[in-house]
C-alpha cells in the first residue's frame, strides 16, 4: 500500500466517524436544544447581570443647616442621575436605622453650622456615613460623591483653581462600561463549558454503552478516532463562540475593532485545547457519571484562574504560575484584545503558545488512553 | 373465599403498553397457580413473561380482568401484596460499591427486618449461598454467578410468602446455575415457599412441578413437565451422521426442511430432531441420506418446541432464516491455521486472568470457549480481538501478529459483543453505513453490502428506525449484520445467545453454521453447553487455565461417563478444582 493510499483510506474512515458523531449529536433532541438555547440565554444574562457599574446609589440626607450652599450641593446630587434620594431624615438618631435596614447606602450629614461656617471661613466639613458591608460598592459610591463635591467646590465664587487638573480619556471603552470588558470574555468562557463537557462525555458515553469496544475492533487507529471525535466537538465549540459573538455585536452593540481571521484562528486553538482536556477526561473515565464529575471539578478553577472576574495580576504568585495551564486565561486575553483594541498577530502571538502546548499534550494523551485504559 | 387456596388466580388479564406496536403485552391470561409449589414460566422473548410477573408483584395494574395474588386483589391493594412477596427482577439492583454484608444490611433496612431476626436470617442466607467467606468483598468484585446469588440472598432477607424470580440464570455459568437451583429447591422443600420463575432454560423448567408456556401474551399450554412432553411423543428421533459428515451439517439439512421437521439440534455427536405431524419415513429419506435413525423419548424441550412451532405455522409467520440451499458438505479440514495462540498470559496486577494458554483455530472452524464466570474466557476473547494487550505470549490472527500489526488484523475480524453495542439513536442503515465506512469499504461496495445486509438479515422493513428501539430479535440480527458488513474472515461472538429464547437460538445457529460452511471462522463463547455441540472444537477454561481442548466428542470422553456436554463440563471443572485443592494441601503439608 502506498503512502497516498493509506492517507486517503485514513481520511475516509475519519470522515465516516465525523459524520456518525455529528448525526449522533443532532439526532438527540435534548442535546440539540442544549447546544443553542442556554448559551444565548447565558450570554444575555451575564451581559446584563455581571456589571460593576454603579447606576443607582440610594442615599439619605440629614440636613440640619438648610442654607443655600447645602441645598445647592444636594441639587447637584439630584441632578446626577446616579444618586437617588431614599429618605430625608429628621435627627441624628435616624441615621443608624437608615443604614442598618439597607434603605440607604450612604447618609450625607450637614451640621447646623455648615452654611454659616462656609460663608465665614470658606471651608466646612460634611459628614459621609457609608454602609461598609459591601466595600466595593461603598468605595465606588464615595468616589462618585468626591467627584461631585470637587465640581461643587470649583463652582464656589471664591474658589481657588486647583494646580493640577485631571482629564480622563478611557481608550477602547470610552465610557468605562464593564459590560464591554465582560461580554467579549464570554465568547471564550461560555463556549468552553459546553465544549469541554461534550468532549468529556463523548468517549465515556461510548464506554458506558459498550459501543467503544465495537469502535476499537474496527481498523480505526487511535489517532483517527481522536480526529474523528475532536473535530465535531471543535466545530460545535466554534458555533457556540460565534453565537456569543453575535450577541455581543448585534445585541449589546459593542463595536468589533479587530480582524475576524485573528479572532477565529485564536478560537480554534483555544477550542482544540479544551477538546483535548475534555477527551483526556473522557478517555480516563469509566462512565458518564465520572466524566461529568471530573469535568465540573475542572471547569470552576479554569474560570476562576482565567482572569474573567478578577485580574490575574492580583493573584498570589503561585496561583499566577498555575494560570499558565489555563487555556481560558489566554483565550480571554486574546479575544478581549482583538475585539476591543483590534490587536493583530504580533500583539496576541504569545497567547497561542500556552494554548497550543496544552492541546499538544492532552490530545496525544487522550489517544493513548483510548486503547490503554485498563478496564 | 376460594382464592385464598391459590397463590395466583388470574382471569382474562389484559395489559397493553402505550405506544407499543403490535398486540397487547398480555392478551387474556387466565390461570391458577396452587400453593406451595415451584412454577416455571417459559416462552419466546416478548411472550409477556416479565409483564405477568410484574403484574403479580403489583408493580403494574392490568388494563382489564381480575388478578389475585395470595388471595389479595393486586390492583386494589398493591402495597399489601408487596409486603408479602419477594421479587428479583432480571437485573437486580446490587450496590456495587458496598460489601456483601452491607448490601444485605441495606436490604434488611429497606424491608424493616428487626435487628434480632437479622443475625439468624443472614447466617442462613450466607450458608445457603456459600458466601460466608466473602462478606467483606465488594459486590462489584463478585463474579456474575455470585452476584446473582447475592441478589437472591438480598431478595430473601425477610421470609416472603411468595418468591418471584425473573430469569435469574441469564448469563450465569452451569456451575453457578446448579447452585442457584439448589437454593431455590431447598426453599421450596424446607419452607414450603411457593416460587414462580421465568426461564429460557428448559432443563430448569423440567425441575418445576408446574410449567406454563406463554406466547404472544397468551397461555399456550400448562401442566406438569410430563404432560407437556406429550405433544412430541413418538415424534422424537436421533439421527447418526454417516462417516465423515459433521453432525451440524446433518442438523442444518433437517432444520431447513420446515415442512417435515419441527426442530433439530446436535447432541452428543448425533442429531436430535422432532418430526412434524403426518410425516412418513420416506419424506425424510432425501435429507437423512442414509443416516441411521432411532426413536427416542420426548423431553420437555421437545414438547415446548412442538407447541411453539405448530402455533407459529398456524399464524403463518415463521422466523424465516434464509435457507441457502445447504448442499451436502463433507467435513473437509482446511489446514490453514487462522488463529495461533502460544503461551498467552494476561495479568492484572498480581492476579493472573489467563495463564499460559496455547491453541490454534483452523479456517472455517467453529471454535467454542467455555468456562464458568471469571474463568478467563472474556479476557482471552478480548485479547484475540485486539481489545486488550497480552502480558506475554504470541498471538497471531489472520496472519498478523497482534503485537505489531493490530489495525490490519482488525480489518479481517468481526465482533459481536454480549450486550447490544451499536449506536441506539442512529437508524439501522446509518449504523451499517458507519461501520462499513469504518472498515474502509469503498463507496459502491459499501452501498452494495448495506443492501445485501438489509436483505440477508431481514432488516429492510425497519431500515430507518432508531436501532435502540428495535425489538430484541432485530437488534441481534443488526449486531450480526454490522459485524459481517466487511465480510470478515473471522467472526467473534461473545455469549450471543444469552437471554434469547430457544426458537431464536435455532435461527441464530443456523446462520452460524451457514457462515462456517462458507469458510468464515467462528469463535464463540456460550453458557449453553448443548450449543457446544455445534462447534468443531471447544476449549474449557477455569481460573485462567486451559482444562480441556478438542472436539465435543473428545471432551466428553475426557469426562468419562458424561451423558451430555453439561455433565462433562461440570465433571471436568470439578476434577480440576479438586486436584488444585490437593495440590495446595500437598504444598502446605
Amino acid at each position: 500500500m502506498t503512502l497516498l493510499e493509506s492517507i486517503t483510506g485514513s481520511l475516509r474512515r475519519i470522515s465516516f466517524l465525523f459524520r456518525k458523531e455529528v448525526l449522533a449529536i443532532l439526532k438527540d433532541p435534548a442535546i440539540r436544544v442544549i447546544l443553542i438555547v442556554p448559551i444565548v440565554i447565558q450570554s444575555l444574562v451575564f451581559g446584563y447581570a455581571a456589571t460593576y457599574d454603579l447606576n443607582h446609589v440610594r442615599y439619605a440626607v440629614l440636613n440640619e443647616s438648610r442654607g443655600a450652599a447645602s441645598t445647592n450641593l444636594l441639587a447637584r446630587l439630584e441632578g446626577s442621575k446616579v444618586f437617588v434620594r431614599a429618605a430625608t431624615l429628621r435627627n441624628s438618631s435616624d441615621i443608624a436605622r437608615a443604614i442598618d435596614n439597607g434603605e440607604a447606602l450612604l447618609v450625607l450629614h450637614f451640621a447646623p453650622d455648615f452654611d454659616a461656617k462656609l460663608a465665614s471661613t470658606g471651608s466646612a466639613p460634611v459628614q459621609l456615613i457609608l454602609d461598609g458591608r459591601n466595600s466595593t460598592t461603598a468605595n465606588m459610591a464615595a468616589g462618585h460623591l468626591s467627584t461631585l463635591i470637587g465640581q461643587f467646590n470649583a463652582s464656589l465664587p471664591n474658589a481657588v483653581r486647583p494646580p493640577v487638573n485631571i482629564e480622563i480619556r478611557a481608550w477602547f471603552n470610552p465610557n468605562l462600561e464593564s459590560r464591554w470588558n465582560i461580554v467579549p470574555a464570554l465568547i471564550a468562557s461560555l463556549s468552553m463549558i459546553q465544549t469541554l463537557l461534550l468532549a468529556a462525555l463523548s468517549v465515556a458515553r461510548e464506554r458506558e454503552q459498550g459501543t467503544f469496544d465495537q469502535l476499537l475492533v474496527t481498523p480505526l487507529r487511535p489517532m483517527e478516532i481522536l480526529i474523528g471525535k475532536a473535530s465535531p466537538a471543535i466545530t460545535i465549540g466554534l458555533v457556540q463562540a460565534s453565537l456569543v459573538f453575535c450577541v455581543a455585536l448585534f445585541w449589546f452593540r459593542i463595536p468589533f475593532q479587530g480582524s475576524l481571521v485573528v479572532l477565529y484562528v485564536g478560537l480554534v486553538a483555544f477550542t482544540t485545547a479544551c477538546v483535548g482536556i475534555g477527551l483526556s477526561i473522557s478517555a480516563l473515565s469509566l462512565n458518564m457519571h465520572q466524566a461529568m464529575v471530573y469535568a465540573f471539578v475542572l471547569i470552576m478553577p479554569l474560570i476562576l484562574l482565567s482572569g474573567l472576574v478578577t485580574p490575574v495580576g492580583n493573584m498570589p504568585t503561585a496561583l499566577q504560575i498555575l494560570t499558565y495551564a489555563d487555556p481560558l486565561r489566554f483565550a480571554i486575553d486574546l479575544v478581549r484584545r482583538v475585539y476591543l483594541e483590534g490587536a493583530g498577530w504580533q500583539d496576541v502571538g504569545m497567547d497561542f503558545v500556552p494554548m497550543l502546548v496544552i492541546a499538544a499534550i492532552t490530545l496525544p494523551v487522550a489517544a493513548w488512553l483510548f486503547r490503554n485504559r485498563l478496564t | 373465599m376460594t382464592t385464598t387456596a391459590l397463590t395466583v388466580d388470574a382471569k382474562d388479564v389484559v395489559k397493553r403498553f402505550k405506544g407499543a406496536v403490535g398486540g397487547p403485552a398480555l392478551n387474556g391470561i387466565t390461570l391458577s397457580i396452587p400453593k406451595g409449589q415451584l412454577t416455571a414460566l417459559v416462552g419466546p422473548d416478548g411472550a409477556g413473561k416479565t409483564t405477568l410477573i410484574r403484574l403479580i408483584a403489583g408493580l403494574m395494574k392490568p388494563d382489564s380482568g381480575s388478578l389475585y395474588t395470595l388471595g389479595i386483589d393486586v390492583a386494589a391493594k398493591p402495597q399489601e401484596v408487596q409486603d408479602l412477596i419477594s421479587y428479583m427482577p432480571q437485573r437486580f439492583g446490587l450496590y456495587e460499591d458496598l460489601s456483601v454484608m452491607e448490601n444485605l444490611n441495606l436490604y434488611a433496612d429497606l424491608h424493616g427486618v428487626p435487628m434480632d431476626e437479622r443475625r439468624e436470617r443472614f447466617d442462613r442466607m450466607l450458608s445457603m449461598t456459600d458466601m460466608a467467606a466473602f462478606t467483606n468483598r465488594l459486590a462489584g468484585n463478585l463474579s456474575g454467578g455470585m452476584k446473582q446469588k447475592l441478589g437472591l440472598a438480598c431478595t430473601l432477607v425477610r421470609s416472603p410468602r411468595l418468591l418471584l424470580l425473573d430469569e435469574p440464570t441469564v448469563g450465569v455459568d452451569p456451575l453457578s446455575r446448579r447452585e442457584l437451583w439448589r437454593i431455590v429447591q431447598q426453599l421450596v422443600e424446607e419452607e414450603g415457599l411457593p416460587v414462580i420463575v421465568s426461564t429460557a432454560y428448559m432443563d430448569e423448567a423440567e425441575r418445576c412441578k408446574h410449567v406454563i408456556v406463554m406466547t404472544e401474551g397468551q397461555v399456550l399450554a400448562q401442566g406438569t413437565p410430563d404432560e407437556l412432553c406429550r405433544p412430541a411423543k413418538g415424534r422424537c428421533f436421533v439421527a447418526y451422521p454417516r462417516e465423515g459428515e459433521l453432525a451440524r451439517t446433518l442438523q442444518a439439512r433437517l432444520i431447513d426442511d420446515k415442512r417435515h421437521v419441527l426442530d433439530a439440534v446436535p447432541e452428543s455427536g448425533a442429531v436430535r430432531f422432532i418430526q412434524a405431524g403426518g410425516t412418513e419415513p420416506r419424506d425424510l429419506e432425501g435429507i437423512l441420506l442414509g443416516a441411521r435413525c432411532e426413536a427416542t423419548p420426548s423431553r420437555l424441550e421437545d414438547g415446548v418446541m412442538t407447541l411453539l412451532r405448530e402455533r407459529a405455522t398456524q399464524d403463518g409467520h415463521e422466523d424465516a432464516v434464509e435457507t441457502k440451499n445447504s448442499s451436502v458438505q463433507l467435513d473437509t479440514k482446511d489446514p490453514i491455521e487462522l488463529i495461533k495462540v502460544r503461551d498467552l498470559v494476561r495479568q492484572f496486577g498480581s492476579f493472573t486472568a489467563v495463564a499460559s494458554t496455547s491453541f490454534s483455530v483452523r479456517r472455517g472452524e467453529i471454535f467454542g470457549l467455555l468456562g464458568p464466570n471469571g474463568a478467563g474466557k472474556t479476557t482471552t476473547f478480548r485479547m484475540l480481538c485486539g481489545l486488550l494487550p497480552a502480558t506475554s505470549g504470541f498471538l497471531e490472527v489472520a496472519g498478523f501478529n497482534l503485537r505489531t500489526a493490530r489495525a490490519p488484523a482488525r480489518a479481517r475480524i468481526g465482533y459481536v459483543s454480549q450486550k447490544f453495542a451499536l449506536y441506539g439513536n442512529l437508524s439501522v442503515t446509518e449504523n451499517l453505513t458507519f461501520f462499513g465506512g469504518a472498515y474502509g469499504l469503498g463507496r459502491q461496495e459499501l452501498y452494495a453490502q448495506v443492501e445485501r445486509a438489509l436483505d440477508e438479515f431481514q432488516l429492510r422493513e425497519k431500515k430507518d428506525e432508531r436501532s435502540g428501539e428495535l425489538p430484541g430479535g432485530f437488534k441481534q440480527r443488526l449486531a450480526m449484520a454490522t459485524a459481517l458488513i466487511h465480510r470478515p474472515e473471522i467472526l467473534f461472538l461473545d455469549e450471543p445467545t444469552s437471554g434469547i429464547d430457544p426458537l431464536a437460538r435455532r435461527a441464530f445457529w443456523r446462520r452460524i453454521t451457514t457462515l462456517a460452511a462458507e469458510g468464515t471462522t467462528i469463535i464463540v463463547t456460550t453458557h449453553f453447553m448443548e450449543e457446544a455441540e455445534y462447534c468443531d472444537r471447544i476449549v474449557i477454561q477455569d481460573a485462567g487455565r486451559l482444562l480441556a481442548i478438542g472436539t465435543p466428542h473428545e471432551v466428553r470422553s475426557q469426562a468419562s461417563g458424561a451423558a451430555n456436554m453439561n455433565e462433562a463440563f461440570l465433571e471436568i471443572i470439578k476434577k480440576a478444582r479438586e486436584s488444585r485443592q490437593t495440590g495446595f494441601n500437598a504444598v502446605e503439608a
